[in-house]
């Protein structure tokens, strides 16, 4: 049951805090991957804990679970709205959660890329992508197969770069997981 | 027929896509059903999306009612199906394939590398909600209420995007 996008937070909470399924870094190393695959963050997450619990009978459940609830609201909402898009109190109110969805928007983008904001090859590559995609309309499909490469090389092994070490430091596990207490 | 295929063939193409989560398609789940297949308006588009926002769960569980909307019942189906389905057996696969991957030293360099490229993906998805209902003063106050009141601290913003809806329906 969560609005507004927080589902990791919550699966945190219940995974790790309360069933006690799996320690934090166990959590984590799954919201690595699920961070680096294509696809929606919880959905990924509910794949890979159920995986790693129950098999693909476990991934498979968790699915389900994961999108279930919120499919069946949806579509009792996306039917109510056929039967009542010219009415224009319906209309403002949508419009509404779209400006808001847009402050909602920003400031997890802000928090998820909040290292990458503050480095300057990061802060190329993030203009980079959304020049190339927002202003310039290149097809997404090349922009991953342009700029991924790319953005891969810079932080290819061996680079004599400090941040390329971060990721092993105690600190940084530390520093993620403040993001997931939001 | 065809829609139905289409309708598979751009979402699946879209589920593929989606590094950096739901937003980071937006614009170009925007494109296709507007522009190129002349599904939707705009308009249709962003009240969809809204409709996501209000549901628990993922927001972009909003692709059913596009499908729905396009091609009924079988068009949520097709829909869900394809947008869905082949990012879970991809995470299935290298789920099991990224153990082994633990010594390899480029593992970290693409998990670094893709990160920002993600950030601005889901700038240019933010940025093509915002072009769809930035619209006036109010709508644009309406944005920033939010965003101020995230960083300030900890709200349930599903409460508050219901919040900004109504805020609107009294301001215009």
């Amino acid at each position: 049951m969560s609005f507004g996008g927080g589902a990791v937070a919550y699966l945190r909470e219940y995974l790790v805090r309360e069933e006690g399924w799996l320690d934090d870094e166990g959590f984590l190393g799954a919201m690595e991957i699920s961070e680096t695959l294509p696809g929606l963050n919880a959905v990924n997450m509910a794949i890979i804990m159920g995986d790693n619990l129950r098999g693909i009978a476990g991934a498979a459940v968790s699915v389900v679970g994961m999108l279930l609830p919120g499919s069946v609201v949806v579509m009792v909402l996306g039917i109510l709205y056929q039967s009542n898009h010219s009415n224009p109190d319906v209309k403002r109110f949508l419009l509404g959660i779209a400006a808001a969805a847009v402050g909602l928007l920003s400031a997890v983008t802000l928090q998820i890329g909040r290292r990458q904001f503050r480095q300057l090859p990061d802060i190329a590559i993030i203009a980079v992508t959304f020049l190339a995609v927002s202003f310039l309309k290149v097809p997404l499909f090349a922009v991953l197969l342009g700029v991924g490469p790319i953005s891969v090389w810079l932080y290819r092994p061996h680079v004599s770069e400090p941040r390329a070490q971060d990721e092993h430091l105690p600190f940084h596990r530390g520093a993620r997981h403040h993001l997931f207490r939001h | 027929m065809t829609r139905l295929i289409h309708l598979f063939l751009v979402f699946s193409l879209l589920s593929v896509l989606a590094v950096g989560g739901g937003t980071a398609v937006l614009p170009e789940m925007q494109h296709m059903t507007v522009h190129t297949f002349h599904w939707l308006t705009d308009a249709q588009f962003r009240n969809i999306y809204s409709l996501g926002q209000v549901a628990p769960g993922p927001n972009m569980l909003m692709v059913l009612v596009i499908g729905y909307q396009l091609a009924g019942w079988a068009g949520m189906v097709v829909v869900g199906i394809a947008f869905f389905l082949p990012d879970c057996i991809i995470t299935l696969f290298v789920n099991r394939w990224w153990v082994h991957l633990g010594g390899w030293p480029w593992r970290t360099s693409i998990q670094r590398g893709l990160a920002p490229v993600a950030i601005g993906l889901m700038t240019s998805g933010t940025y093509a909600i915002a072009r769809l209902s930035i619209i006036n003063v109010q709508t644009l106050g309406i944005a920033l209420v939010v965003f101020g009141i995230l960083l300030w601290r900890h709200v349930n913003p599903g409460v508050l995007v219901l919040l900004g809806g109504a805020a609107y329906v009294l301001l215009s």
